[in-house]
């Protein structure tokens, strides 16, 4: 087995610097590189030391440590100052109506730590007070009611596991390959418990209008972010959360309330909710009219695209996250649907000329991501990595030239194409598209 | 796949006819929202005209508003500076290979003008705009878009829902499980699916991606 680099060089998630020791390949090398730009991490490259190695008996292990509480809110250890948000600062005019993205790269297992999970605010982050954080159910109920949040959290409580995938996950990805990491190509999805009541009692504690059949769900943030839902889904399994894997949202998340539409397109689960209003037809509204429809080659447009349908992707190799060794290696993934659960996820290494099944660990939950492995020995040959996920109902993901052939190139929504992962003789990893 | 998912899946059904139901029971939670709690926040508009508030403006009025509030990052005549959004032009392009997507070329509806700037708009000034300041902006978008050729148009809470837009009649509902029914393929190739694969395009060749050297700012 073979060490391509070092293990001195930590990773710290940039693609140049990356490319640079590869390529030097020599032991005892500090990243080269590593004083180009790098906004978004630590500045100081970090390297190892051989006093802390064998023979030698480290520091840690000689002197006290600092004690409890010394961080009341514990956060990750200094090593990992690399695994951020990013964002793609051409991408939009203003960060506050703006997305970061999830390092898919650097997560394992199904669950996204919540200071990970990617943002996506289109006036910025409302920060709510909960003491005066209001709920009003109106429009066809018999009685319109306001819920303080105490209120809420009187109905009962269920906990569930899904992911929330923006609409325009990989939507830069249309007309070929364009950013180089599952981060920025993929980075739009997050999997989270969510702690929340069913929407269905709140909306009977108001008591619906036979008429009513849709339901326009309302932010309380400065974009007045608006959705409407049908009444059917909202009944169904719909929840409105006020806490991800067990503590309360983050104001990013929408804290205090949001709603979670399990499967649904993320745009739907408004966050800083403070209004639901009850109607008997959608409300077309800007985030589902001009924004949130897909546009086909012939000029016309698909509304009301709400499943997000089966999409996976190779988080590990990926641009980021390079081959470093050659011998044992593990290529790692995620995959999800909105219409029911992963029954499958094949994997090609020669760019979908053969396929083999990848082993998928970890829960297996319906409308969450997945996770996959397949454990493969590598001797240095160039690889085209895809992954192609199969859900519960029979819908396998598409490749991206069969979903061009149906939606052209200007759908930016909904892109759940197979992507391909160029892995070449240096471990360097490119993203690229394929015939 | 091992055993295990299928007992989770099993786990997950369990939870989901778990949920607790209060059988048309109400719990007391919550208060009467008053009537004039409800006008504060009933803010929406529908394309039928249903929230419309009563009020009135002119294009005039609202080419006033439009260049002391709007035209610093939509630009003076909607056309969109820097990265701001366009929200004028672009008519007849929705098949074009870069198609310009504004108000006049692509949105169905006249009210939703009126209801999303009334929520959302100014950028970081939000609902600050009176009905009689909506309606005069709508009336000036929609002018710009040349959905009305009329200068001296004044829209109002009777006329507003009833102005036609070029674009409302291709949307269409949700329609993938019809148009992509060949992607529910339980039988996907596993062997020799296809002779040769080449690389057709490569990320590196934009290099636009963050923290990469050279990332050029792109529309």
């Amino acid at each position: 087995m073979a060490d391509l680099t070092d293990d001195r060089a930590i990773r710290r998630g940039r693609l140049t610097s990356r490319r640079h020791f590869l390529a030097a390949g020599a032991a005892g090398l500090v990243a080269a590189g590593s004083s180009s730009v790098d906004a978004q991490s630590a500045k100081k490259p970090i390297v190892a030391n051989p006093k802390n190695q064998p023979p030698n008996v480290p520091d840690w292990s000689k002197v006290l440590g600092d004690g409890v509480a010394a961080h009341p809110y514990g956060k990750p250890s200094k090593y990992e100052a690399h695994v951020v948000r990013r964002d793609v600062e051409w991408l939009t005019a203003s960060r506050e109506s703006s997305v970061s993205f999830t390092p898919l790269h650097e997560l394992d297992g199904i669950i996204t730590p919540n200071g990970l999970c990617f943002e996506r605010h289109h006036g910025g982050i409302a920060q709510i007070n909960p003491l005066d954080h209001r709920l009003m159910i109106n429009g066809l109920v018999d009685k319109p009611l306001l819920f303080t949040m105490d209120d809420i959290k009187r109905f009962p409580r269920v906990n569930r596991i899904c992911f929330l995938e923006c609409a325009a996950n990989s939507g830069m990805e249309w007309r070929g390959a364009q950013l180089n990491g599952c981060q920025f190509t993929h980075g739009m999805v997050h999997n989270v418990m969510y702690t929340g009541v069913p929407l269905k009692l709140v909306l009977e504690e108001a008591g619906l209008k036979p008429n009513a059949k849709w339901l326009l769900l309302e932010g309380a943030d400065s974009a007045g972010m608006t959705r409407s839902l049908p009444l059917e889904k909202a009944l169904k399994d719909t929840l409105l959360a006020f806490k991800m894997n067990g503590e309360a949202l983050r104001e990013e998340q929408g804290y205090p309330l949001r709603v979670v539409v399990p499967g649904w397109e993320g745009n739907l689960w408004v966050k800083w909710l403070r209004r639901i209003k009850v109607g008997d037809q959608p409300w077309h509204t800007r985030e589902e009219t001009s924004k949130y429809t897909d546009l086909l080659a012939d000029g016309r447009s698909r509304r009301f695209t709400y499943f997000m349908d089966a999409k996976s992707v190779v988080t590990n190799p990926s641009p980021q996250a390079p081959l470093r060794y050659k011998g044992a290696n593990v290529l790692s993934g995620i995959a999800w649907s909105g219409r029911g659960t992963i029954q499958r996820v094949d994997v090609s290494l020669d760019g979908g000329r053969n396929w083999r099944t990848a082993r998928i660990d970890g829960p297996v939950l319906e409308a969450s991501l997945t996770r996959f492995y397949v454990e493969f020995d590598w001797n240095g040959q160039e690889l085209m990595i895809q992954s192609r996920a199969m859900d519960s109902t029979g819908y396998v993901q598409p490749t991206r030239a069969d979903l061009r052939k149906v939606r052209g190139v200007n759908s930016i929504y909904h892109n759940n194409g197979i992507q391909t992962w160029l892995v070449r003789a240096n471990g360097e990893t490119e993203n690229v598209e394929v015939s | 796949m091992s055993k295990y998912p299928s007992l989770l899946v099993a786990w997950a059904l369990a939870i989901v006819i778990a949920t607790p139901t209060l059988a048309g029971k109400k719990l007391g939670l919550g208060r009467e929202a008053t009537p004039q709690e409800v006008a504060a926040w009933d803010i929406d508009v529908r394309p039928d005209g249903l929230g419309l508030p009563k009020g009135k403006g002119t294009v005039a009025q609202g080419e006033e508003i439009f260049q002391a509030q709007c035209a610093v990052c939509h630009g003076e005549f909607g056309e969109g500076k820097d990265r701001w959004p366009a929200i004028a032009g672009g008519l007849g392009s929705l098949k074009n290979d870069r198609p310009d997507k504004t108000v006049g070329s692509f949105w169905p509806y006249p009210t939703i003008v009126f209801d999303y700037v009334r929520r959302a708009m100014p950028f970081g000034n939000a609902q600050s705009l009176s009905p009689d300041e909506l309606y005069a902006l709508t009336a000036y978008i929609l002018f710009l878009n040349d959905v009305t050729k009329d200068p001296k148009l004044e829209l109002n809470e009777g006329n507003l829902a009833k102005v036609k837009m070029p674009n409302a009649a291709t949307f269409h509902d949700d329609d993938r499980e019809k148009t992509e029914k060949s992607f529910w393929n339980k039988q996907p190739c596993m062997k020799d699916c296809k002779k040769t694969v080449e690389v057709l395009g490569r990320a590196r060749v934009l290099d636009v991606t963050p923290e990469s050297k050279t990332a050029p700012r792109v529309d």
